[in-house]
């Protein structure tokens, strides 16, 4: 084990998964200087054949991904901030995730989008969103917003040995975040096998990417109040563990789902509406959920804290879940 | 076919010289404050500064009045100022107050004055590329000589969104003038390692009258855009000016907390602070005996005043209530 933050395991992910296979490659904007650090020492170690600076083509640089995935060369496509993944859209939406039916199931799709989520440090309505619900839209995409160092590079190196188009998203303010991490060349985590981080009875909390470090706080405090939290972090969207939602669901008979996403059509609201389906008779109380408010993000830091989920609002909807 | 644009005769003289000095000297000073304030820890989010590039906005805004439209990037604050936005406006919406030119619901990368015909900075690389030929299809319709400029860097030269431009706009005959400001690099990159070839050609290729000038010259600039604009007004068409240039600070000011070592030398940089388009200016006035040294003392002592109190004026205002932020995403919907 090793202590590491949450941008390093993906780089230690990157490296060992590229020395594993020599066939991945790398490519987006200064992924040479690496903005967040994720893909430095990358350049220097495998060279200018494997690790490529792009020009500001997202258009472009999705496209070749896939038909790069295609053609079988499994490729990591850097998009940077997520915002940026919507000029590249095409490549993701109407190739990546639809290619593989079309083609009757004879293509393999070994491409990982990389992009960062998440508001939070006044970057403006650009630079600010969490557009997970988008891409699990899509029908063909698996996704990944790890929360913890271990998961992002456990996952990370799941979706390099895999054969699926993979959007991996790292919550950006919690990059810094560190935690033990595996060694072990082969620690993989699974696609669609989420985490349970703690175990409990009174009431289940599912939170998704940073929000899952709100959640552990609300879950501290709740249990001063002697609540017993269940909390899982799905860890992947895209497929989506429902069967160990669904379970606690059925053992806690309550449900609050923290998602930064904007509330219409979130993953919360996804996972509200399968729990409804399928944990009816069990539910003591209606869903929870704490989303960020349908608006585009405003610059303003007070004005941005207010609108994102946070600890307190986590605790609030709790409570009201409990108090019926 | 392309035709090179040919020199225009007239040139702005010293007045109007003096007047784009000051409008130079006035964003030079506004942003050094702003990189000073981001440097201090007191601006809620990053900045892109764009020292040294003041020409280009200058010389090409000198030409627009406030109903023609200015597409803008990342690194904005100089056409917003260039384009009569006020630096009141332009400090309070960096610091996150309610009375910036967005109510501080924008930020440094979305700095907007539509009153001013400034159609924004942009956050997304190219993006206001496309706002401005629509602008400029504005323009077009309503028929009343307004004329569009899309500012974009040498970086945002890679989008598809440009050549697919250059081609709508010349089969419409756009009046936009398409204005690169190569200043050699895109974000930590070397533009020769991300463009191919020269930009200007690809202009060229859609038959879209190009010059490729001096950006640091703002005569040049003036020039040029003098040209181009008339061009646009006259209903003759998009044209497109590729303007060297440089930028004195980094990408963003925050760079020297991740950046691992420099992308560029002391020695590159030296070079064209050599060039800055500033001292360049004041000494052409100088040589035209239109500035003596103690008119451009009286001149920087008017634009540091002014910088002086749109800051006091930013630090005076309230931050943004959460109630503009609820009324600012739709207008009222329709019965
Ligand atoms: C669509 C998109 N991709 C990437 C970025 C990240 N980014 C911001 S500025 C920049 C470089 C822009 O270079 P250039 O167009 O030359 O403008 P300059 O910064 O030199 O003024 C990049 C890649 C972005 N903001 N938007
Ligand atoms: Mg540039």
């Amino acid at each position: 084990m090793a202590k590491m933050r949450l941008t390093q395991a993906i780089n230690a992910a990157y490296f060992e998964e590229m020395e594993r296979n020599e066939r991945i490659v790398l490519f987006g904007e200064d992924v040479e200087v690496s903005m967040f650090g994720d893909t430095r020492g990358l350049h220097a170690k495998f060279g200018s054949n494997r690790i490529r600076n792009t020009p500001i083509s997202e258009s472009a640089m999705t496209g070749m991904a896939v038909g790069a995935a295609m053609a079988g060369t499994p490729a990591i496509c850097h998009l940077m901030f997520s915002n940026f993944a919507l000029t590249g859209f095409d490549g993701i939406a109407n190739q990546a995730a639809k290619l593989r039916l079309m083609t009757g199931g004879q293509a393999r799709l070994p491409v990982t989008f990389v992009a960062a989520i998440g508001a939070g440090t006044s970057t403006g309505a650009q630079h600010s969103d969490t557009p997970y619900p988008m891409f699990m839209n899509l029908g063909g995409i698996n996704i990944a917003v790890p929360a913890t160092p271990a998961d992002a590079k456990g996952l990370m190196k799941s979706a390099l040995r895999g054969f699926n188009p993979t959007i991996f998203l790292l919550p950006r303010v919690r990059g810094a975040t560190s935690g033990e991490v595996s060694e072990d060349p082969d620690f993989l985590v699974p696609y669609g096998k989420a985490s349970v981080m703690q175990e409990g009875s009174d009431i289940t909390i599912v939170a998704i990417g940073s929000c899952v470090h709100h959640a552990i706080r609300a879950a501290k405090a709740l249990a001063e109040d002697g609540i017993s939290v269940e909390l899982i972090d799905p860890r992947t969207l895209v497929p989506l563990d429902t069967d160990t939602i669904v379970a606690s669901v059925r053992k806690t008979g309550r449900l609050v789902v923290v998602d930064e996403a904007r509330d219409r059509c979130s993953a919360a609201s996804h996972i509200a509406a399968v729990v409804g389906d399928e944990a009816f008779s069990s539910l003591k109380a209606s869903i929870k959920r704490v989303t960020s408010p349908n608006i585009p993000m405003p610059y303003a830091p007070a004005l941005e804290r207010a609108l994102l989920p946070d600890p307190d609002k986590i605790v609030a909807a709790a409570r009201l879940t409990l108090a019926s | 076919m392309s035709q090179p644009n040919t020199r225009h005769n007239s040139t702005p003289g010293s007045e109007r010289l003096t007047a784009m000095l000051e409008r130079m000297l006035l964003i030079r000073r506004t942003e050094e404050q702003l990189g000073a304030d981001s440097r201090a820890g007191e601006l809620p989010g990053n900045v892109h500064l764009c020292a040294g590039q003041e020409a280009i906005a200058v010389g090409v805004c000198n030409h627009l009045s406030d109903s023609d439209y200015v597409g803008s990037t990342h690194r904005g604050h100089g056409h917003f100022l260039a384009k009569g936005g006020s630096v009141r406006s332009l400090i309070a919406e960096v610091h996150a107050k309610s009375t910036g030119a967005c109510g501080g619901l924008g930020g440094s990368m979305h700095v907007t004055d539509l009153s001013k015909g400034m159609i924004g900075a942009n956050g997304i690389v190219g993006g206001g590329i496309g706002l401005a030929a629509g602008a400029a299809l504005s323009a077009q319709v309503a028929g009343e000589g307004q004329v569009a400029v899309a500012f974009f860097g040498d970086g945002a030269s890679s989008q598809g969104i440009l050549p697919e431009v250059f081609n709508i706009a010349v089969l419409w005959k756009l009046p936009l003038i398409l204005v690169c400001e190569y200043n050699g690099y895109s974000e930590f990159s070397a533009s020769s390692t991300v463009n191919a070839g020269e930009i200007a050609d690809r202009a060229r290729a859609f038959g879209i009258p190009t010059d490729v000038i001096d950006g640091n010259d703002v005569e040049a600039v003036w020039t040029s855009a003098a040209i181009a604009i008339e061009r646009a007004r006259k209903g003759e068409g998009p044209s497109f000016i590729e303007a060297k240039t440089y930028r004195l600070r980094g990408h963003l000011e925050a760079e020297d907390g991740f950046l691992q070592a420099p992308y560029r030398s002391e020695e590159e940089i030296d070079q064209w602070r050599a060039r800055d388009p500033i001292p360049q200016l004041v000494k052409r006035l100088t040589e035209m005996s239109a500035m003596s040294d103690a008119d451009f003392e009286i001149l920087e002592a008017k634009v540091a005043a002014e910088v002086k109190d749109a800051l006091q004026f930013a630090n005076d205002s309230e931050p943004p209530e959460m109630e503009r932020v609820l009324s600012s995403v739709f207008v009222d919907q329709l019965p």
